[in-house]
């Protein structure tokens, strides 16, 4: 096999670089990838802020439950979303009850995208939490004696000090995506993100040389986004990888 | 505006736990489709325990054997990153990082390539154990080697060393104590993530190297919802106790 493949290496990254498919993929996955990055980085600032400001009862349960979803193998996050918007799923019972009509979307890109989001939010929510809880309360307090309103305080303080916070974690919230591959071969959508077709045309085409130039093209989009990080966002970025 | 976020929260709170709820409660009912009315049963639970008990098996099983290899390679390998001075030290430390940028299915990709054709290696659950090893190991090593520094080895060291101490004592009685923390947490994150790894495992597997997320998305797909609820359902059994453990090691180091 070792000699079967070697040369057509260099055919292998001039399909990946050429065909229109497989760079229709790369677009697909990395805008994929920024958009769930955005959102869940934007979430996270406000989630993760107020769960380190604010004590509540309960509320170490519910850091405990908000960081279990780590751990999930993509798989199952798409039987989660399955179980959210699927055909059986409870935004489609509640729709139905109130509208009269289905809503089921769990296999179209709004599904993936609410799959992508579910296992990005707890590592963004982890990491906002340890950068709001190390900033300075002084600060805040300043700002406010000031005379500077809450919306201000969130934009003029609050917000550059969890800067470092939130490059990290969208960088590595973006890397994740790029590689996940469990989630949309549960969900099995017709979007074409980039892993699915590597997987593919391993194991359907047995397109080794291919599978591999793009392995190798996913694995320097994902480290240029955190080497990117790492200029902007400082050395935080290489702690929460 | 405090509001605001706190309604944010709320909703962010509820789509992440409500679809787990969702799904151990699927795992039980005679009929999803008619909900909790139709009346509970353990009835599926049983059936995945006949269908899918050996890759229940065989991912302790490597969970354990990964939990071995990354403590003999990682224990040592953060001891000698932490005691070395200089430049190579770190950027041998980025380099063995570097598993964490690289997506598992080129690593699979790679592994499977390059070791493919050798014997039976292919077919052996060891293969897949490679793939584990290599995805965990930078996680052992991360917190290891955060404990380490965090406990200044080279002044306790040296102070023991004066004294007498031979580098097997120095080892046991001065180097793990004092990483004790960081291996523990190593460890757990080792456990949870090598339970749940597919990425890398999906195309390391063979049917009959089946591991525990494999036979998960298998479940799903062939399956009825409430089996493969079920089956979700012994993986949060699994997962929930090194989980658990992991935050409240977290706990006690934060405070």
């Amino acid at each position: 096999m070792a000699a079967g493949w070697e040369g057509q290496g260099a055919a292998g990254y001039v399909a990946a670089l050429t065909e229109p498919r497989y760079l229709a993929a790369l677009r697909d996955t990395v805008l994929l990838s920024a958009g769930v990055a955005f959102v869940s980085v934007a979430l996270a600032a406000v989630v993760g802020s107020f769960l380190a400001r604010r004590r509540f009862p309960g509320r170490r349960v519910l850091v405990a439950l908000l960081t279990l979803p780590l751990a999930f193998p993509g798989v199952v996050v798409g039987f989660m979303v399955i179980l959210l918007a699927g055909r059986q799923g409870v935004i489609g019972g509640l729709t139905e009850a109130l509208v009269g009509e289905r809503v089921v979307f769990a296999y179209s890109l709004a599904g993936l995208c609410l799959g992508y989001l579910y296992f990005s939010l707890p590592r963004c929510i982890a990491t906002v939490m340890a950068a709001a809880e190390g900033l300075d309360p002084a600060l805040e307090e300043a700002a406010r004696t000031l005379g500077a309103g809450p919306w201000r305080v969130a934009r003029d303080v609050i917000l550059p000090g969890l800067a470092p916070a939130l490059v990290a974690s969208g960088a590595i919230v973006f890397a994740t995506c790029m590689g996940a591959l469990g989630t949309a071969f549960t969900l099995a959508a017709d979007i074409r993100v980039l892993p699915m077709v590597i997987y593919t045309e391993f194991t359907v085409a047995t397109n080794f040389s291919v599978a591999a130039a793009l392995s190798v093209l996913l694995g320097l989009v994902t480290w240029a986004a955190l080497a990117l990080a790492r200029m902007f966002g400082g050395g935080s970025v290489a702690a929460q990888a | 505006m405090r509001l605001l976020s706190a309604g944010i929260t709320t909703l962010v709170a509820a789509f992440l736990i409500v679809p787990v709820l969702l799904s151990a409660l699927a795992g039980v009912t005679a009929n999803w489709f008619l909900g909790v009315s139709g009346g509970l049963t353990t009835r599926w639970l049983w059936r995945v325990w006949d269908l899918y008990a050996h890759t229940i098996g065989l991912s302790v099983w490597i969970a354990a054997c990964c939990l071995a290899c990354t403590l003999l390679l990682g224990v040592p390998a953060a001891y000698a990153l932490a005691r070395a001075e200089g430049r190579w030290p770190r950027l041998a430390e980025e380099v063995l990082t570097l598993p964490l940028a690289v997506p598992g299915l080129a690593t699979a990709l790679g592994l499977i390539l390059l070791w493919g054709p050798v014997g039976g290696f292919r077919t052996h659950w060891s293969f897949v154990l490679v793939g584990h090893v290599l995805f965990t190991l930078p996680f052992m090593l991360r917190a290891t080697l955060a404990a380490m520094k965090g406990a200044d080895l080279v002044t306790l060291e040296e102070a023991a060393r004066a004294c007498g101490a031979s580098f097997r004592q120095r080892f046991l009685g001065i180097v793990l104590p004092n990483a004790r923390r960081g291996i523990l947490a190593g460890s757990l994150m080792v456990l949870a993530l090598s339970l749940g790894e597919f990425n890398t495992t999906l195309l390391l597997s063979t049917p009959f190297t089946m591991t525990l997320p494999v036979g998960l998305a298998d479940s799903y797909a062939s399956m009825r919802l409430e089996i493969g609820s079920a089956f979700t359902l012994l993986f949060l059994v699994l997962l929930v106790p090194p989980m658990v453990a992991l935050q409240a090691v977290a706990d006690r180091v934060a405070r």
